[in-house]
């Protein structure tokens, strides 16, 4: 089994180079990864979660740093993060079920907190605490004396447990490293059948006669497309071609070969087109917390013109694709500017653009983002693997998706002593 | 003509490669001409003797036209209204009347160049005032009289109406470019040309960008020029515009029309530039001579279009590995659609700079009286 750290370092290059195309792919490798590193983690005796979510969130640091523009790391690494968290909370829970205590003691702190209201905030956080320690000795002598009330029910299962407490700290450990793993193959599982969930729901939004219109490439869309040509829906597609890339060329041929009436159009005749049009249907490089997309660049454009056209704007993005940070300034931070030459040849305009001659003749500047945000004022429905949404719901999932503790992947320097 | 009456269509042409074409055409663009490909420059050849013989300058125009030599609304006009000058200086009259035959001749160029290309509406304006010239010609006048006034009156038609026009929408727009301006222009406008030169010779400090869009890409041009007289410019195609509006202080456009309800009729993509620019709340101004103003009014740029080649689409220059629709032709399944213009509603434009002032938009204009 090769080494985590050679994994890491092999990947960290590939991101770096810009070698992964396609978030579906960088997501799934992120969390082949994640995987393997926590696989191969030892986890010491007390708390293996920490130990777990250092381990990650260190690999995570560096994978994001490689490429800050692919969020799909990001997001990986921290809906591994929750899983551990949760699968944590949750053995916690078992154990101290298994004890004979009320299972639910640790979500009671309430209960407790209204007999000891002054406790409550301490009770809370010495819950926490042993949540993610399994209740023993040595962690009930570090809590504050006059949090007794919660540690007073763990202690009595800790004293009881103490016979077998190595043999289940061994076991509860092996058991966490399970369970995430277990986890974590879900969530590529999911990640690889994004599409399929997305495409069954192709069959209530689109009828018969209709119109749709796309720009560049995506393979959610695609399957969407073909899913409702599947169930003998009629309709027809205008590809805008997405220039510079001409990935909506790309589209097209996959779309024909299928047997969809398919018109390709430059992107400059979208607004012309779009009073035609029934439903714009697009894929997402990402989807931000407050419901903002991240798209190859001009769907700004197209968005707008259906917004103006009433045309509903559809999202497909698979989960994996959420992310729960806010964009702020999000054209210049959350994008990339390719080379020039896709737009011009050197040939032509090379004593324009040559910025290291010193002085000489004028300088051209040459634009070529590859990414356009999308706010979520334009957009009518995002269509995930869970189902339609608004953009104003899209950061109720993140709750489901993602722990608060995440959003700052930085470790903090005080906890590595 | 009403290209989607498949009678008609069959009676004029009496071509036989029609039937590949009709599988390809865009169903919403069925009454539109469709584009007919490159074997028309030999087919023209071979029918040269067979039409009614076409005067050799007016073959030249119409041949510069197919080979989308001159594409500018300006420059196809003035190109056309030499080429009827040199006509009539040939032209001698039969037995008819001089107005009706001249007319008559007329129509019959008319009608070789849309074979050629269809119409510019500045083209069919033109038109329009040289046919009323001639049938305003007095019926004593001797003949060398009547060609030399009309003659006069193309030479003054093109110096008032395009040239000197020109040079009064510089001196308007002049007077909208300030220090420390990023223009944004789209595309080649000649108009546009002119102010942004004009405003660098008198010594103003502004930077432009230039939005270009497939398939005909004519802003490298406009590029190679500007850079030449040696303003600072940065390009870019037209997806990135939402990316760099936020820097853009105005936006000047060319126009091909504007028409009465105050659409502006232009170059496809305009409508975009003129869209993503009214989102960032950055003025819109549109450079349009008054000759080219029309009393047609059109909500959407599929009432009336024209149609490119389909295959400047599939192919795209210096990138060799974009070939993926290299053999659209082919697939029954697959059409691709050029369009040439498209129409920009006026609640987008603030402001159209005419050679008769500006004209502020807080509400729509008849321009019926502007016509003329």
């Amino acid at each position: 089994m090769p080494d985590a750290h050679a994994l890491v370092n092999d990947f960290v290059i590939k991101l770096r180079k810009r070698k992964i195309e396609g978030s579906k792919a960088t997501a799934k490798q992120t969390a082949e990864l994640l995987r393997s590193v926590i696989s191969q983690q030892r986890i010491p005796h007390i708390n293996q979660s920490g130990a777990l979510i250092d381990a990650v969130k260190g690999v995570g640091e560096q994978l994001i740093a490689a490429n800050p523009v692919e969020l799909a790391v990001g997001n990986i690494v921290r809906r591994v993060l929750h899983i551990i968290r949760e699968e944590d909370l949750s053995l916690a829970t078992a154990a101290i079920g298994g004890l004979g205590l009320d299972a639910g003691s640790d979500d009671d702190n309430d209960v407790d907190g209204d007999e000891h209201p002054v406790l409550s905030a301490a009770a809370v956080a010495a819950a926490a605490r042993s949540a993610l320690r399994p209740p023993s000795l040595q962690t009930l002598l570090e809590d504050l004396p006059n949090s007794a009330a919660v540690p007073h029910a763990s202690s009595s299962g800790g004293d009881s447990d103490g016979k077998s407490k190595s043999a289940d700290k061994t076991s509860r450990s092996w058991k966490l490293k399970h369970n995430v793993i277990e986890a974590v193959n879900e969530l590529i599982q999911d990640i690889s059948t994004c599409h399929e969930q997305i495409a069954e729901q192709a069959v209530e939004h689109i009828h018969q006669n209709e119109v749709i219109l796309t720009l560049g490439n995506s393979r959610t869309v695609i399957e969407f497309l073909c899913a409702a040509k599947e169930k003998k829906r009629s309709f027809r597609v205008f590809v805008a071609e997405g220039a510079p890339r001409y990935q909506g060329h790309v589209l097209a041929k996959e779309l024909v070969s299928r047997g969809l009436q398919t018109t390709v159009i430059t992107d400059s005749a979208v607004f012309a087109m779009i009073s035609r049009v029934n439903m714009v249907i697009v894929g997402a490089h990402a989807v931000m917390a407050n419901g903002g997309v991240i798209a190859p660049v001009g769907l700004n454009m197209v968005a707008l013109a259906a917004k103006r056209h009433a045309v509903p704007f559809v999202v497909l993005a698979g989960i994996h694709k959420l992310c729960p940070l806010y964009p702020h300034n999000p054209e210049v931070l959350l994008n990339e500017l390719r080379s020039p030459s896709d737009l011009l040849d050197f040939g032509e305009f090379s004593d324009c653009m040559d910025f290291g001659s010193g002085a000489g003749s004028t300088l051209l500047h040459v634009v070529n983002p590859a990414f356009d945000y999308v706010p979520p004022k334009l957009v009518n429905l995002f269509i995930t693997d869970t189902g339609g949404h608004n953009p104003s719901y899209m950061y109720r999932l993140i709750a489901d998706y993602y722990s608060a503790d995440d959003l700052v992947l930085q470790r903090k320097p005080a906890s590595r002593n | 003509m009403q290209f989607h009456d498949k009678i008609r269509v069959e009676k004029a042409k009496k071509r036989a490669v029609k039937q590949i074409e009709t599988r390809k055409r865009v169903d919403l663009f069925r009454h539109l001409p469709q584009y007919e490909h490159g074997t028309r420059i030999p087919d023209l050849g071979s029918k040269f003797f067979l039409l009614d013989p076409v005067h050799p300058a007016v073959y030249k125009v119409g041949l510069r036209y197919l080979s989308g030599d001159i594409s500018d609304g300006n420059a196809r006009c003035i190109a056309m209204l030499q080429a009827f000058q040199e006509s009539i200086k040939d032209y001698s009259p039969p037995e008819k009347t001089l107005a009706r035959d001249l007319t008559a001749k007329i129509n019959c160029y008319v009608s070789f160049f849309i074979e050629c290309k269809p119409l510019s509406i500045s083209m069919g304006n033109a038109i329009k005032f040289l046919k009323t010239r001639i049938a305003k010609l007095p019926l004593t006048m001797s003949e060398s009289e009547a060609k030399a006034t009309l003659l006069s009156d193309i030479d003054r038609f093109i110096n008032e109406k395009i040239i000197l026009a020109d040079r009064l929408i510089v001196r308007h727009a002049l007077t909208k470019i300030r220090d420390g301006d990023v223009l944004l222009t789209y595309g080649s406008s000649s108009s546009v040309e002119m102010i942004l030169l004009h405003a660098h010779e008198l010594g103003k400090q502004f930077r432009v960008l230039i939005v270009d869009s497939r398939p005909k890409l004519e802003g490298k041009l406009l590029l190679r020029r500007l850079l030449g007289k040696g303003l600072s410019c940065a390009y870019t195609l037209l997806n990135a515009v939402s990316f760099i509006m936020h820097e853009v202080t105005r936006v000047f456009l060319g126009a091909s029309s504007i028409l009465s309800n105050g659409t502006v009729y232009s170059r496809v993509g305009t409508a975009c530039i003129a869209m993503v620019a009214h989102e960032f709340h950055v003025p819109v101004l549109v450079c349009c001579e008054a000759y080219k103003f029309h009393e047609r009014v059109q909500l959407a740029s599929i009432c009336s279009n024209e149609l490119g080649n389909p295959d400047t689409i599939s192919k795209v220059p210096g990138r060799k590995e974009i070939n993926y629709l290299d053999d659209w032709a082919s697939n029954e399944n697959l059409q691709l659609l050029n369009l040439i213009y498209d129409a920009t509603p006026s609640d987008y434009v603030i402001m159209i700079i005419t050679n008769y002032g500006m004209i502020g938009f807080r509400s729509p204009f008849e321009f019926t009286s502007w016509v003329g």
